[in-house]
């Protein structure tokens, strides 16, 4: 009897008292986390001891930097935020580059990290790294857990902030001590956030403003960004255009916001972006910006941008409006919002019928080129099968280069949030983790990794993840044996003096997979690219294809750095 | 042009750090920069001079302040009828024969001798920049060893003349 009554007492003590990490995984699963993509490591034990009992699913990259690459590519296409563990020092310093890659393009993380005992933080201890320090510059917000008691209402708070307003991401600092203390069930935390109060609703008097412009505009265009996807608001744009005939540019990362098969769609602006879009946005008199941060590969040289337009910017983050290009009609809102607001609107169609002819003559007779008849396997020729060979209907991840034009290019995107790219930060090696995190997030579609050979030998590795868990993904890798953009400017700027920019000394890529146990072919003329495109892209089982496509190939058309936008070489004429 | 900025914000660890990091990736110039408690419990205000090269450099500025999770408030008060007030110390050397001197100069700037020494004195003076500037300018003669100054503080008069509108870069 006395020995039964004891037993209860330690079972009740169980029960009552918990842990900091039991109030973390408590706070994930309020936050509803299907997936925790994560590394373990000394400084998160006690918080991995939890996790070998937890009900949602743990990816384990075979290195940091690939489990938070995958999270972004789960955030973009689940639109949920990606969540990472990492333990301290080491671990934390390897998803920096990810931290970085997420907050220039507004992707919602929620990244936990380790870190040493309280009691030794500031003494240079084993794997300890200041990582509040290093992420303020590129993370929406950071915390370190000071209190066992604040857990819960921080995580309530990073899930908030990394998902509201513009998102971006916020990392979680955690003390092994804290998340080790015993301590009983805290009441349900409310978050404390005086100072954060995105704006969503957009300001009536210039939404009027706005469509008045729209009436009086003869040569209107429509620049949509990626904030069209942040809010969910393909729809409402295609509505919006539908109503105003308003025709469509495209940035990089709004890609896929609008159907690229309407007839409004001119294609993407930029750097690489196609004739029609780069002198629409230079010719315009009404430039609408939905979501779109101006950047400096959008616009070329700020002097030659737009220098007739009126020009209106719909953004959610204030700061972006007037940022890089002045601005008339400023509408800090949520795109989706926005369009609602701009949908309910009077408005009169503009008087752009000259203009409409324009663009069409343009684009006729000024499309993507490349040399058809070459012997060659044409890079662009791969992009266009994998693009017939799955109806345009795949998710696309890509790294930063060639390829990563090429893809937005030629892969002509119907529907929204089935792009996954690098675009502010430019990271190598994100393609083939991004996928993993896409794949996950939408298990049943299509999913093309599409990376340059240099990409994907610096994150090789998370072949074993997509190995382990069966994730059919088709690896595409365009190998050049070059860091093709790099010999691009290379041969433009540089006289031809290639420094370090070709590697020819690669690993078999199909004997690295299928030493992963993953089917490789390698493929070097067009035929043989439709004959395997045709059998392997609707396998449910990994696939790598090596294309030895053209190394000497260049993407075009192309802006010069410090050019306008207008002045574009490698047009078709 | 100089621009004065008032910041509210949270009083937590980090906060300060987290403001002039911003400044520095924004590659924006801090004149100064003085935090102290404010009115309010658990809020620190902040008055940051800094220097800009157009007025769209300074509304960058406010807004990407604005941003920060930790600020409550961002007014930029420079334009606005405001008390700003910095305080300096002076340690300037002096002998017998240059001490009356130098008293003579601290009384029309209502500054006041705090220590003395065989060799030196140390002055304390509070009021705006430009007046601070001027002091220095007087006494520098004398042989300064060592200033420390505390950077300009400060918030709008209570009563702001009609002409002198709030400067206001609200867009919402």
């Amino acid at each position: 009897m006395v020995r039964e009554a004891a037993l209860t007492e330690e079972v009740k003590t169980k029960l009552e008292t918990i842990t900091g990490a039991d109030l973390l995984m408590d706070a994930l699963e309020r936050e509803n986390v299907e997936v925790v993509f994560g590394y373990p490591g000394g400084a998160v034990l006690p918080i991995y001891d939890k996790i070998y009992d937890a009900k949602f699913l743990h990816v384990l990259p075979r290195h940091e930097q690939g489990g938070i690459h995958a999270a972004e590519g789960y955030a973009r296409i689940s639109g949920k935020p990606g969540v990472v563990i990492a333990t301290s020092g080491p671990g934390a310093t390897n998803i920096v580059t990810g931290l970085a890659d997420a907050m220039m393009d507004s992707l919602p993380i929620v990244a936990f990290t380790g870190q040493v005992a309280t009691s030794v933080i500031g003494s240079d201890a084993f794997q300890e790294a200041d990582i509040l320090g290093i992420t303020t510059p590129i993370t929406k917000y950071n915390f370190q857990i000071r209190q066992l008691e604040d857990i819960p209402r921080v995580i309530k708070e990073a899930f908030y902030i990394a998902t509201t307003g513009r998102p971006g991401p916020v990392l979680i600092d955690i003390p092994k001590d804290i998340a080790s203390t015993i301590t009983e069930r805290p009441e349900e935390a409310e978050m404390d956030l005086p100072g954060y109060q995105p704006t969503l609703k957009p300001n009536r008097l210039q939404i009027r403003k706005l469509s008045d412009a729209v009436g009086a505009a003869q040569k209107p265009v429509i620049l949509a960004g990626a904030g069209i996807l942040h809010s969910k608001g393909a729809t409402e744009l295609l509505q919006y255009v539908e109503k105003t005939k308003i025709p469509v540019v495209h940035t990089l990362l709004g890609l896929g916001g609008f159907p690229s098969d309407h007839p409004l769609f001119i294609g993407m602006g930029g750097m690489h972006g196609c004739y029609t879009a780069n002198m629409a946005l230079s010719q315009c008199d009404l430039l609408i910006n939905i979501g779109a941060r101006f950047d400096d590969r959008l616009t070329g040289n700020l002097e030659h941008f737009a220098p007739n337009a009126k020009v209106a910017h719909i953004d959610i983050d204030p700061a972006e409006i007037g940022k890089n290009v002045p601005t008339v009609i400023p509408i800090v809102a949520d795109a989706k919002a926005a369009l609602l607001a701009l949908l309910q609107e009077e408005c009169n169609e503009p008087a752009h019928s000259e203009w409409m002819e324009t663009l069409k003559q343009w684009s006729a007779a000024h499309p993507f080129h490349y040399d058809q008849a070459s012997p060659k396997l044409k890079p662009q020729r791969v992009m266009e099968l994998l693009y017939e060979n799955t109806k345009g209907e795949a998710i696309v991840t890509t790294d930063v280069g060639q390829h990563q034009m090429w893809a937005a290019q030629y892969y002509r995107f119907k529907h929204a949030d089935r792009w996954v790219t690098s675009g502010g930060l430019g990271t190598m090696g994100f393609g083939l983790p991004s996928s993993i995190g896409a794949q996950i997030a939408d298990p049943d579609s299509c999913v093309l990794a599409i990376v340059g050979d240099a990409g994907f030998q610096m994150s090789t590795q998370e072949l074993a993840v997509i190995q382990e868990m069966n994730l059919p993904i088709k690896i595409a890798i365009f190998n050049n044996q070059s860091l093709g953009m790099v010999r691009q400017w290379q041969e433009f700027f540089y006289e031809s003096r290639f420094s370090h920019s070709k590697i020819p000394v690669q690993p078999d890529f199909v004997k690295l997979a299928e030493a992963y146990d993953i089917k490789g072919y390698s493929i070097t003329t067009e035929e043989e690219a439709e004959r395997v495109l045709a059998e392997v892209l609707h396998t449910r089982e990994p696939v790598l294809l090596d294309f030895r496509v053209d190394a000497d190939e260049n993407v075009f058309p192309m802006i010069a750095p410090g050019k306008g936008i207008h002045e574009m070489v490698g047009v078709k004429e | 042009m100089k621009r004065i900025i008032s910041l509210l914000v949270l009083n937590k660890p980090g906060v300060l750090n987290r403001i002039t990091n911003l400044f520095s990736k924004r590659n924006y110039n801090i004149e100064s920069i003085s935090v102290g408690l404010s009115e309010q419990e658990g809020m620190s205000r902040i008055t940051c001079v800094i220097y800009v090269e157009s007025e769209q450099q300074s509304e960058q500025i406010t807004k990407q302040l604005n941003k920060q999770v930790d600020i409550l408030k961002v007014t930029d008060i420079t334009n606005q009828a405001v008390v700003a007030r910095e305080l300096a110390l002076i340690k300037v050397q002096s002998n017998p024969h240059t001490r009356n001197e130098i008293y003579s100069l601290i009384e029309p700037f209502r500054a006041s001798v705090i220590d003395v020494s065989k060799d030196s004195l140390v002055i304390q003076i509070t009021g705006e920049s430009e007046k601070i500037e001027a002091f220095l300018e007087l006494i520098k003669p004398y042989g300064i060893k060592e200033i420390a100054r505390t950077g300009t503080t400060a918030f709008p008069r209570g009563t702001q003349r009609q002409s002198q509108q709030k400067h206001n870069f609200s867009i919402v």
